[in-house]
């Protein structure tokens, strides 16, 4: 029972806790009790059943991505180098 | 564009999930026996024969898939209990899409309860209750609760708003349910798992440190991992390396978005209103002692199970026959090999709990997989 | 099957369970068991199709009732490769309606005729006590001429199947528009298919089916055709076209875009030398997104609808199944 998807913040209402968000094109409200108070308009949150659960962590994001990255050239180089 | 943006794209990009699976490959042929990898979440039971990963894994590499439908595990009583609570007069039933369509001890669901008149209503943010009992305050809403530790937050947050705006006519019949526990009991039981992918959601809210115990005990390594099919084949190339260096450890890759620590306001949130139930019965598995959520005391007046005594049977075990989902649930068995697969048991008319949610293995595997 | 459900209306497996046991049970005959879109009458020379109308709300992004009356009707006479001729309409209506309401619904039905040039040649209204009904229901009939008969039957191995648009988007947008869940920017594809259906009939191209992915939207399609035929449908999964926000709006609710309804977007079955030109006219006629999805298997193969992943999997797309709801899960 834990389907949520990265959505990005479009619009925060401090006093309320709620705001808009946009995932892939589509805007609906969500509520922000939940995340930490650094959130800004951009940000990435995980929202589940129109609650933001979780902010992205950028630094984390990087690092897999650099880890993602090595092993996608790792098989880039075997499948060139198999012919 | 930021590392972020990139992330998210390539966690579902053709050339990356062909990337690891070939990797996957070189690092399983190290294997020194065949690996059983349990995922414990219904989303990525789904996950999986929707993108067909298993498809994509070495023969010694085996994905069983766990307890991890929470509408699938939920004993027909409780479901009776919602369907009495809807039939009650001068009420309206509101509850998540997923839990209309199961069928209660007497064949019937919510959804033909409604058909006969009863207000069930299903809806996409438990928050929307709040309007529905500030519209009819005449009438008692009950919100039937379900779900991982992911949903319980919500639950809370509605128990706090609806305290907040004094809507006294707003109930919650408790079902969730925690996920370490149902871990533990299949370890225990020995035999059918070497290492878990741990749910993402769920690992958001209560961090990644609950499983360290189990990795530990049972020398199981545990891997949190994303919905998104590189995020998957990722967590399994994480287990085999574990596997292969001797390792059982608790391993974070979807670490962009669970801490260690979890969700600490959620975490706060959750024990403000909820304490253990002693002992909660599971669908096909029996009871787990310490495995569900229900209200605390305090709150008697905002529980259905209080309030409504009457409405909510006894828990009873029932006959299952020749259902194969107690085995299933507990990585004993794949949907496949239950003789009512896709014969006498389809969604249409479910004979086990496997069966009656979309997100139970076998309305995957009947979704996904039946006979080509 | 003792209660009438929703699921039992909305394209499904539930859906023709109904048809098949009662109606089809009680009215057989060879017409109707031919189970297309619209039935050929008078030694094959008309197509007449009949459909009812009920949505919520009645307004909608991209269209109304009135619109979705005159185009849903007409489009199903169109897929059956006739030309749209005549209406019938009739208006089931809520006491209290506003007679602006129904008129600006009329003024769209009148202007959405003008594109096919179709007519309306008999009506009839009904009002109905105040909660008898949701507001309004509109059942239309159409008639039209044959130019080229396309049916099911016509389906071959190795045919090239191609979908016409962007699917999903009014199935979306209805189920968005709903009040329980508030998802803004989407709209519905509802429009007259004619414009771009007959420039397909004259050109003498090899169309040999082509169907409007309505309730149970292209996987309903699909399953049918696989069933009637007995044939395996390969498609393509990357190739199948669903812009971002439906595609947005289908992972917010765990539900597969496949089975949502689409008004303006339709699944073509050709000869395989003749799919590049169909795909050209169809993008030269208002429908930029036509693009080939995959093809008809042969007959070894068991029927189904095949997914296939670019990275070498496949599965099954599902026949819909039950009322549309969101997974949570």
């Amino acid at each position: 029972m834990c389907l949520a998807i990265p959505s990005k913040i479009v619009r925060i209402d401090r006093d309320t806790c709620m705001g808009e968000i946009d995932t892939m094109g589509v805007t609906r409200e969500a509520n922000f009790s939940l995340v930490d108070d650094e959130i800004t308009v951009g940000d990435w949150v995980l929202v589940h059943v129109g609650l933001a659960i979780s902010r992205i962590d950028a630094d984390e994001a990087q690092k897999t991505l650099a880890m993602y990255r090595e092993i996608i050239e790792l098989q880039d180089g075997a499948l060139n180098a198999g012919g | 564009m930021q590392a972020a943006d990139i992330l998210l794209q390539m966690v579902r990009s053709n050339d990356a999930i062909r990337a690891f699976a070939e990797h996957i490959k070189i690092e399983a042929a190290q294997l020194k026996k065949p690996l059983r990898i349990m995922e414990v979440c219904g989303g990525h039971t789904h996950a999986i024969l929707q993108y067909g990963l298993d498809q994509l894994l070495p023969g010694t590499i085996k994905l069983v898939h766990g307890p991890g439908c929470p509408v699938c595990v939920l004993p027909q009583h409780r479901i009776d209990a919602a369907i009495n609570l809807a039939q009650r007069p001068d009420t309206i039933l509101v509850t998540l899409g997923d839990m209309i369509r199961v069928p209660g001890s007497r064949g019937v669901s919510l959804q033909q309860t409604r058909a006969t008149g009863a207000d069930v209503r299903y809806l996409y943010s438990p928050l929307d209750c709040l309007a529905i009992a500030a519209d009819n305050p005449q009438k008692t809403v009950i919100y039937v609760a379900i779900g991982f530790e992911t949903t319980t937050p919500m639950t809370a947050l509605l128990l706090e708003q609806a305290h907040s705006r004094q809507l006294d006519n707003l109930l919650v019949h408790s079902n969730h349910v925690l996920v370490p526990q149902a871990m533990e009991l299949i370890l225990a039981a020995g035999g059918a798992v070497d290492a878990f992918i741990a749910p993402g959601h769920v690992s958001v809210m209560a961090g990644a440190k609950q499983y360290h115990i189990l990795a530990e005990k049972y020398h199981a390594p545990v891997v949190v991992s994303g919905f998104e099919p590189v995020d998957l084949l990722d967590a399994v190339l994480r287990i085999i390396h574990q596997v292969n260096t001797g390792m059982a450890t608790v391993d974070n890759a979807y670490s962009r978005f669970v801490k260690t620590t979890g969700n600490r306001k959620a975490q706060q949130l959750v024990d403000k209103y909820f304490e253990p139930h002693d002992d909660f019965l599971w669908r096909g598995i029996g009871r787990i002692p310490g495995s569900a959520l229900k209200l605390r005391s305090a709150y008697g007046e905002r529980d259905a199970e209080v309030q409504c005594p009457e409405s909510c049977p006894a828990p009873t075990e029932e006959q299952r026959g020749n259902c194969l989902c107690g085995s299933i649930l507990m990585g004993l068995a794949q949907p496949t090999d239950c003789p009512l697969f896709a014969g006498g048991c389809t969604p249409q008319n479910p004979q086990g709990s496997c069966m009656v949610s979309n997100e139970g293995a076998c309305a995957a595997y009947y979704k996904y997989r039946r006979d080509w | 099957m003792d209660t009438i459900q929703l699921a039992h209306g909305s394209g499904g497996l539930e859906n023709q369970q109904l048809i098949r046991e009662l109606f089809f049970a009680a009215f057989d005959n060879p017409m109707l068991a031919a189970c297309e879109d619209a039935a050929l009458i008078e030694g094959g020379r008309f197509a007449v199709s009949t459909d009812s109308f009920t949505v919520s709300p009645l307004f909608f992004p991209g269209g109304d009732i009135g619109k979705l009356a005159v185009a849903g009707t007409l489009n199903d006479v169109a897929m059956r490769g006739a030309r749209p001729q005549h209406l019938t309409v009739a208006f089931i209506i809520e006491e209290g309606l506003k007679v602006n309401t129904l008129a600006s619904i009329v003024l769209s039905m009148k202007d959405e005729l003008s594109i096919s040039g179709a007519q309306v040649i008999a009506g009839d209204t009904k009002v109905v006590p105040r909660g008898a009904i949701d507001q309004l229901m509109i059942n239309t009939t159409g008639f039209g001429a044959i130019v080229s008969d396309c049916n099911t039957r016509r389906i071959a191995a190795g045919d090239h199947l191609i979908i016409s648009g962007n699917i999903a988007r009014h199935g979306a947008c209805i189920f968005a528009a709903r009040e329980e869940i508030a998802i803004k920017g989407l709209t519905s594809d509802c429009c007259t298919l004619w414009p771009a259906i007959a420039p397909l009939l004259h050109a003498g191209l090899g169309i040999h089916a082509m169907r409007d992915a309505t309730r149970g939207g292209i996987s309903a399609v699909l399953n049918e055709w696989a069933q009637q035929t007995g044939l395996c449908l390969n498609i393509r999964q990357d190739d199948i076209p669903v812009s971002s926000e439906v595609r947005g709006f289908a992972e917010i609710l765990g539900i597969d875009p496949y089975v949502l309804a689409c008004e303006g977007v339709f699944i073509l079955a050709v000869a395989p030398q003749d799919s590049t030109a169909v795909i050209d006219l169809l993008r030269h006629h208002g429908h930029p997104q036509a693009t080939l999805v995959g093809t008809v298997g042969m007959a070894q193969q068991q029927p189904a609808v095949l997914l296939h992943s670019a990275y070498g999997t496949r599965r099954r797309m599902e026949y819909p199944s039950g009322e549309i709801l969101p997974r949570i899960c």
